[in-house]
């Protein structure tokens, strides 16, 4: 069976845009990866657009109305933060399944300021801070907590993350965020829910990116080969049970599955892989997923932030895009614009913060609930 | 032994019953097909083996053991901060969220013993403790 390409890719710059309509913020990005391509919509054949807040507004439907309403399938994807990962999938499984050729993947969010999740009530009222707290900087909080358990992780070792990915941002012209912060500030920033600080948590922002694949065959046809990077794994799964999966959402099991099966699916393994984009919703998140993207033996997390190795000049660069962390992390959006940052390496067009001969790159995104999508792309 | 508490509550967890005379537990299930306990109700399939009708229902244990946890800070308005959010194991299966109280935060270690206690509870806006929680506490000794 032939390949799968990312032919076409961007996203906007990520920020706060409430006077916006979410249609004009998705149709900017389908627009600027359709430019990007060299393709304009009438060549796309279905549209799967990754949104959370909007998943039964038929959003996909009201950006080809500010694009060009050419008739053709829509698919409204939605698996929390993975959506857009989920909506690049789906539209990677319609081109393997032999129906089309080229297709457009978008993910777009926009939202509103403040904590995410907590909106557990029972018994008529809400619970939250009455029967534990249900919240995502608490939920990632507790896990970050259950490494120190295991491994003796510190807090200091978890605001590395920030200190880093901060710092990545300020070559990112479209991230949110594009200032250093030293150790000590995010340390003493506000405490969210131990060990987070405001300057560990993931900022709710508004964004949209887009990608378009298409098959080996219409790429070769139309041209499109020079700045092509193949789909090389691509991987879904939702949590397996695991004992404390019932009470404490997991991402860590969940995670692992899918990384399995996308290394299995490209023939690869951690150690050939040249950059990361993962899930950083939480400074404690990407320690976790060090561990369990296989970058590092289950407990060596914190000697891996502290080597310095996952920064960019580093053995293993994880995302020197800023991350969620400091590019922010706008729901559906988060799982495409991995895609962009990962092609534009692959493709030598990362500028300043280019990892350098990059070949193969991972994309990592996990949702609540739970789902986890990772690809592997790979320099055509 | 858990006090006996008003009429009509209401759990604020799914895992506190309510038994005949009223008195809370924590009920849960164990699977006869796979042996797993869990703090669920039940369900059509098992969750871990998908066996059908395979869960029983049980009263769990009122202690375990603290697995994780973390101090909140920051909550939505109206919600009294710090509170520790803590994940317990409890003896014998099952694993239950709740608030660990009576503690001093640098006195909380993994693993701690801990019980399950009950606790009328009035709603914000509504007169007289009509709804009931559960919340650890450290097992004195």
């Amino acid at each position: 069976m032939s390949d799968i390409f990312v032919v076409g890719t961007d996203m906007i710059k990520f920020g706060r845009f409430p006077d916006r309509d979410i249609e004009d913020i998705g149709a900017e990005a389908a627009l600027l990866a359709l430019k990007d391509a060299g393709l304009g919509i009438q060549d796309i054949q279905a549209l799967y657009c990754g949104n959370v807040g909007e998943a039964n507004r038929s959003l996909g439907q009201r950006v080809l109305r500010h694009v060009g309403q050419t008739g053709i399938p829509v698919v409204n994807v939605s698996n929390a933060c993975a959506s857009g990962a989920t909506a690049f999938r789906e539209g990677w499984i319609a081109i393997k399944s032999g129906l089309y050729d080229l297709v457009l993947c978008l993910g777009i969010e926009q939202m509103g300021r403040g904590l995410l999740g907590g909106g557990a009530s029972h018994g008529g009222i809400p619970t939250e801070g009455i029967v534990g707290s249900g919240t995502m900087p608490s939920m990632f909080a507790t896990l970050g907590v259950e490494h120190t358990r295991n491994y003796g992780t510190s807090f200091e070792q978890f605001a590395k993350v920030s200190v880093k990915n901060h710092h990545h941002s300020i070559l990112n012209d479209k991230a949110m965020y594009r200032f250093d912060t030293p150790l000590d500030q995010v340390m003493e920033a506000e405490m969210i829910s131990y060990p987070l600080t405001k300057l560990m948590c993931s900022v709710n922002v508004d964004g949209a990116a887009a990608a378009i694949l298409c098959s080996e065959r219409k790429a070769r046809e139309l041209g499109l080969m020079a700045r092509a990077v193949k789909v090389r794994g691509s991987a879904l799964q939702s949590d397996p049970y695991t004992a404390h999966n019932l009470a404490m959402m997991d991402f860590n099991a969940v995670t692992r599955l899918a990384a399995a099966a996308a290394y299995e699916m490209a023939g690869v393994g951690p150690a050939d892989i040249d950059l990361i984009e993962l899930h950083d919703c939480f400074a404690t998140a990407e320690l976790l997923h060090y561990e369990n993207l296989g970058l590092c033996e289950d407990g060596g997390a914190g000697a891996l932030i502290d080597s310095g190795e996952t920064a960019l000049g580093g053995r293993i660069p994880v995302n020197v895009s800023g991350g969620l962390l400091s590019k922010g992390h706008p729901l559906g959006a988060t799982g495409i614009a991995n895609i962009y940052e990962i092609t534009t390496h692959l493709r030598g067009e990362a500028g300043a913060r280019q990892v350098e001969g990059a070949r193969l790159g991972l994309t990592h995104v996990v949702g609540a609930g739970s789902s986890c999508a990772v690809h592997i792309l790979e320099k055509a | 032994m858990p006090e006996a508490v008003a009429e009509n509550v209401i759990p604020l967890a799914p895992f506190i019953g309510l038994d005949a005379d009223d008195r809370p537990y924590l009920h849960g299930v164990k699977c006869a097909a796979c042996g797993e306990t869990l703090a669920i109700e039940v369900r059509r399939a098992c969750p871990r083996c998908a066996t059908i009708g395979a869960l029983e229902p049980v009263h769990l244990a009122e202690q375990g053991k603290l697995y994780t946890y973390t101090v909140v800070h920051r909550s939505f308005p109206g919600v009294k901060v710090p509170f520790v959010a803590a994940l317990v194991d409890l003896d014998g299966g099952g694993s239950i969220k709740g608030n660990l109280v009576g503690v001093a935060l640098d006195a909380i270690h993994f693993d701690m013993p801990l019980r399950v206690a009950f606790e009328n509870f009035a709603a914000p806006g509504e007169s007289g403790e009509r709804h009931i929680r559960h919340v650890f506490q450290p097992i004195a000794g």
